[in-house]
């Protein structure tokens, strides 16, 4: 269903979004600077983190608390909402911690995705040997932590068929990802099996372009935006928690939808 | 505004047990708890509106905000959520349970509505009587209770729009409940400037939030909702 308020073009929210790491710096000194002046106000709202206060320790156990009680609302058999081919929105929106001035394309001859971790066979895979595996498409609302959304169109093996191919320790409470831009993610295991989250490799029925995450990047029905992490180099499978990149600046980890 | 404290209640010195006071203890910290929250809640969303405005061009001034930017806002909002919601859960099931709700809020004489919004806009403002609320302000309490309902729904179907996906769906989409919980963010900001106004020209009001407020002899607070005006 297409909501009314959704504007026909997209506003560019990527301006905000793309000097993130320049505003929060600019945003930590503000901080040490009102905190030396104003004290303890000043450090309630100063939650980044490392935050040795009392209270940002308190907020980042209430989000880990948060993350049980998502675990536990999220129902396994639940399907995310899908929709007519028609509305996929070309190109996807381009988002990450970076300008796409900087992006750093993968090589698709050297590229292998690396296999660690709970996994019975860990020999890495190739792209050609990803894309001969069952492929499954699915048209999705994306929904980014600050609030834009768009609907997108991937295609690619499920993670449930693949770790189950790899024979990965499926009873694991972690599936973590490491990146060629250098952005850890970690998912929990009952949204790795979930039908709608995909290894993704193509976008609108077109092989996956470079800025939005070539040659492979998991795509979830059930996660905000920040929780798919693009240019895929290596999966591991563990108890242990593994975090990510923004999950260290302070976003929630279990981020379902 | 002078006669305000008990002296037109009468006070029967021979009861054993004294009467309750207009709002007893547990309706007090139940109203700063969420007063606490409510300012929380606000603050926090209007950091995470910041991030992603719904009206171009609008933004809340980073002063205004709780949370150096959007991570932490949200950190805010998602540990305020309970306190505002375990909060309100409590005051909702004690006031229908003890009957205060019913006896305090309701009815609402639509005449008596009428010529209290007439008198208010003339700057008459007849509040010498705290132990009732005028129509005005019953409907006034009675939609920003409703508005509280409605943020924490709202706001449960944006945080989980795929695990609510009908409710979102009937709602308009995901852009629209979005706008919807804004505007039940303003509703609630608007009563509390009315709220915040009115307590400070009326002090008495404020410190009977405080400290309790006059006695109300038991036979005018009923739980069948029947208030008898001594």
């Amino acid at each position: 269903m297409k909501s009314p308020f959704r504007p026909k073009k997209l506003p560019d929210a990527g301006v905000l979004d793309d000097h993130r790491p320049l505003i929060r710096s600019l945003q930590r000194r503000g901080l040490l600077r009102g905190g030396l002046s104003l004290g303890a106000l000043t450090m309630l709202s100063g939650c980044d983190v490392g935050d040795s206060t009392s209270v940002g320790k308190a907020l980042l156990s209430v989000s880990r608390w948060n993350d049980r009680v998502q675990a536990a609302l999220f129902d396994p058999n639940k399907l995310a909402p899908t929709y007519p081919e028609s509305m996929i929105l070309k190109p996807p929106k381009f988002n990450a911690y970076f300008d796409i001035e900087k992006l750093k394309p993968v090589d698709a001859q050297t590229w292998k995705l690396e296999l660690a971790g709970l996994i019975a066979d860990k020999r890495p895979w190739t792209a050609a040997q990803l894309a001969a595996l069952p492929q499954r498409s699915m048209v999705i609302r994306h929904v980014c932590v600050e609030g834009w959304d768009y609907i997108g169109g991937w295609s690619g093996p499920t993670l449930r068929s693949f770790l189950e191919r790899i024979g990965a320790d499926l009873s694991a409470k972690y599936v973590a990802f490491k990146t060629a831009d250098d952005y850890p993610s970690s998912i929990d295991m009952a949204t790795a099996l979930h039908p709608q989250t995909l290894l993704a490799m193509q976008y609108g029925g077109e092989t996956l372009a470079d800025p939005f995450g070539f040659p492979l990047r998991l795509r979830m029905a059930t996660k905000l935006g920040y929780k798919n992490p693009k240019w895929i180099t290596a999966i591991e499978v563990t108890n242990q928690y593994p975090g990510g990149y923004w999950e260290s600046l302070g976003e929630n980890w279990f981020a379902g939808l | 505004m002078s006669s305000v404290i008990s002296d037109s209640l009468p006070v029967d010195r021979e009861r054993p047990r004294r009467d309750p006071r207009l709002h007893p203890l547990g309706v007090r910290i139940l109203h700063w708890i969420n007063a606490v929250a409510m300012i929380i809640m606000i603050t926090s969303g209007w950091g995470i509106y910041d991030d992603y405005v719904i009206f171009h061009g609008t933004h809340f001034s980073p002063s205004l905000r709780l949370g150096s930017w959007a991570a932490p806002s949200l950190l805010w909002h998602f540990a305020g959520m309970w306190l505002l919601a375990l909060n309100g859960l409590v005051y909702l099931v004690y006031g229908v349970v003890s009957g205060r709700l019913k006896q305090r809020l309701l009815p609402i004489g639509w005449h008596e509505l009428k010529t209290t919004v007439v008198d208010s806009l003339h700057f008459r403002i007849a509040h010498d009587d705290l132990t009732v609320y005028n129509a005005v302000q019953k409907l006034l309490y009675i939609v920003v209770i409703l508005a509280g309902i409605w943020q924490v729904a709202t706001g449960l179907f944006i945080w989980k729009p795929v695990q609510f996906s009908a409710a979102v769906a009937l709602l308009g989409g995901f852009q629209a409940v979005r706008l919807e919980h804004f505007i039940g963010m303003s509703v609630i900001v608007g009563f509390l400037v009315v709220h915040v106004a009115l307590s400070l020209l009326v002090p008495s009001t404020l410190w009977a939030m405080i400290s309790g407020g006059p006695r109300v002899p038991r036979t005018a607070v009923r739980p069948s909702g029947t208030a008898v005006r001594t």
